[in-house]
């Protein structure tokens, strides 16, 4: 992967966090912290690894994604808008009344997602059952969920995961987007989930663990995932609130959307940031 | 119709099964460890390659059925009712239901006829639960004939669809040349004194109380409710109408299944007299399945005897 093409992507996610921002600030609510953690992972994958196409969003062959951590539908929205799946102003009517961009994704409303999530630990069976298809009909579309650190502490995850190793779909990439909190605390305050690398191996899945903020070890991972038989889990170590200064890392932002003075204080970050990315 | 021939509703859904898979080549069947009790075992046999055990984890199955089913696929997915209504109801809701995909649920053992097994599998809650889920079409068949039945129709709409077939072998009501329509209650026999409103089992219930009512100089028309939801409102209003009096019959808890259904239907359109026939809101125990339906007041007997109770209370 040349610098430049790694440049584009932290361009694009830049831009996508901005979206976020644009989203949730507009919204008066949602979930910025886990959002922005995810970005980076969305971005690889829409605009390196997927192949899909926003002009044809129903195509059979498509690869497909399951926002199975369903609240970080934000960041999803402002990736498939810059992809082109609906204009990047739209992100602004997230949550309202009469808009397509629900609190959590409705595949129903909006196209360009391949499942509706919001109810933690759903969306790998979906996916798994997605992956099954692809098997059954002897395609090789790749099917990729996404899953929060804290969502793991969800049974049914363990059920999917149990079944996508038995079934070997290995056409299943699973990220755990692991940014060590979730609403009540640090994973290790509530209920730690921990250690999912370990846990995944004994589900029978290959796993691999990066950097989920940086971009190069995310296209690394995912050119690394082979069909050997094992799904592949990527535990993403990531930054929860990434690239907005006073939300990383702090609990408080998983749902909480920030007000005026936040907002600009945010995009001015942001801006920055794509200055010093050479995007503007 | 014949009394002779006694058969359980799942052996009609899994027949239906092997059946349909030579009409529908998107077919898919899953499990949860209960293929033999629900019947997919006979389409597990038949079809090897579209059957997928999913294990005792019904939370998942009914994740990788919505999966498949938005990759074209016709997904029946099978538990007990008391797992797939009730373990899964959430999963249901919101990976099947929201997203209105394609997944027909064969829940097998519903109601308290499971017999020995108890209350903690007997289900009297799961039509009450699937008829809040928006979008959700629920089939209650009467016996083996209308399950098979009720197999194809279900694959023939497009969307989720809840079927409720039950353990026990029970009388067969209808010919093999019966056909279902979905949402179209069906008129058994003719009487303007009372309607007896009942679905699966309890139709053929309704049939023997209609003859001991004749006897007694009491014309009861008969309704096999199949469908529970979308319910048949044109027939229940005509119904009251021209009888005056309802009495609803069902292996479910009074609360929340047939007879609210019914009961709604009438408060807004057309008030008189409703009465019900069901499990009055309480658990089962376990016992072999015809004492516990005699037990629980789910025969010809009790209807008998609510039919009676609405006739005298007509206005």
């Amino acid at each position: 992967m040349s610098d430049a093409k790694v440049r584009q992507l932290e361009i694009m996610a830049c831009k996508a966090r901005m979206g976020v921002i644009e989203g949730t600030f507009n919204a008066k609510s949602g979930h910025p912290g886990g959002s922005l953690s995810a970005v980076d992972i969305l971005t690889c994958l829409y605009f390196s690894k997927m192949n899909v196409d926003p002009q044809n969003p129903k195509d059979p062959n498509r690869d497909r994604l399951v926002l199975s951590k369903g609240h970080a539908a934000p960041a999803l929205y402002a990736v498939l808008a810059l992809k082109g799946y609906f204009p990047f102003d739209e992100l602004k009517t997230l949550r309202k009344s009469d808009a397509r961009l629900q609190g959590h994704p409705s595949m129903c409303m909006l196209p360009g997602l391949d499942m509706s999530t919001g109810s933690l630990g759903q969306g790998i069976s979906a996916a798994a059952g997605m992956a099954l298809a692809g098997k059954l009909d002897h395609k090789d579309y790749k099917v990729y969920a996404i899953l929060g650190d804290g969502e793991c502490e969800e049974g049914q995850v363990w059920e999917a995961a149990m079944f996508a190793a038995h079934k070997e779909l290995d056409n299943l990439v699973a990220f755990v987007d692991f940014n060590n909190l979730q609403i009540d605390g640090t994973l290790d305050e509530v209920n730690a989930p921990t250690p999912l690398p370990e846990k995944f191996t004994a589900f029978g899945w290959d796993v691999m663990e990066i950097d989920g903020n940086n971009i190069p070890e995310i296209l690394e991972a995912l050119d690394r995932v082979t069909a050997n038989g094992k799904p592949t889990a990527i535990i993403a170590k990531t930054v929860k609130g990434k690239g907005v200064s006073y939300m990383e890392n702090v609990c408080g932002w998983h749902g909480k959307a920030p007000n005026k003075e936040e907002y600009d204080i945010a995009m001015a970050e942001l801006n920055d940031e794509l200055g010093r990315l050479g995007g503007k | 119709m014949s009394e002779c021939i006694k058969a359980a509703t799942r052996d009609g859904y899994g027949k239906g099964l092997v059946d349909l898979a030579a009409k529908n080549d998107r077919l898919i069947v899953l499990d949860a460890d209960l293929a033999a009790a629900t019947k997919t075992g006979v389409f597990k046999k038949a079809c090897p390659d579209r059957f997928f055990d999913c294990g005792i984890a019904e939370g998942n199955m009914m994740g990788v059925a919505a999966g498949l089913a938005t990759c074209g696929y016709t997904v029946f997915a099978s538990s007990f009712a008391m797992f797939a209504a009730g373990r899964a109801f959430e999963q249901v809701r919101n990976s099947i239901g929201y997203p209105h995909l394609n997944v027909k649920i064969g829940a097998t053992h519903a109601g308290i006829s499971v017999g020995e097994d108890g209350a903690s599998h007997q289900c009297c809650e799961d039509i009450a639960l699937m008829r809040t889920i928006p979008g959700m079409t629920i089939i209650n068949p009467a016996d083996d004939v209308e399950a098979y039945k009720a197999v194809f129709a279900a694959a023939e709409l497009d969307g989720p669809v809840y079927l409720r077939f039950g353990r026990l072998a029970v009388p067969r009501v209808f010919d093999d040349d019966y056909n279902i329509e979905i949402g179209k209650g069906v008129k058994l026999t003719d009487g303007n004194d009372v309607a007896i409103v009942a679905t699966g089992l309890m139709v053929n219930e309704a049939l023997m109380a209609a003859e001991q009512l004749k006897n007694e100089g009491i014309a009861a028309r008969v309704i096999n409710m199949h469908t529970i939801k979308p319910i048949d409102r044109d027939l229940i209003i005509e119904s009251a109408k021209a009888t005056g009096a309802i009495v609803t019959a069902e292996e479910h808890n009074v609360i929340g299944g047939l007879g609210a259904a019914v009961t709604e239907v009438i408060c807004e359109a057309y008030p008189v007299p409703v009465l019900r026939v069901g499990v009055e809101d309480t658990f089962g125990r376990s016992g072999p399945a015809v004492e516990l339906l005699h037990l629980f007041g789910l025969d010809a007997a009790h209807i008998v005897d609510m039919a009676k109770r609405a006739v005298s209370m007509k206005k």
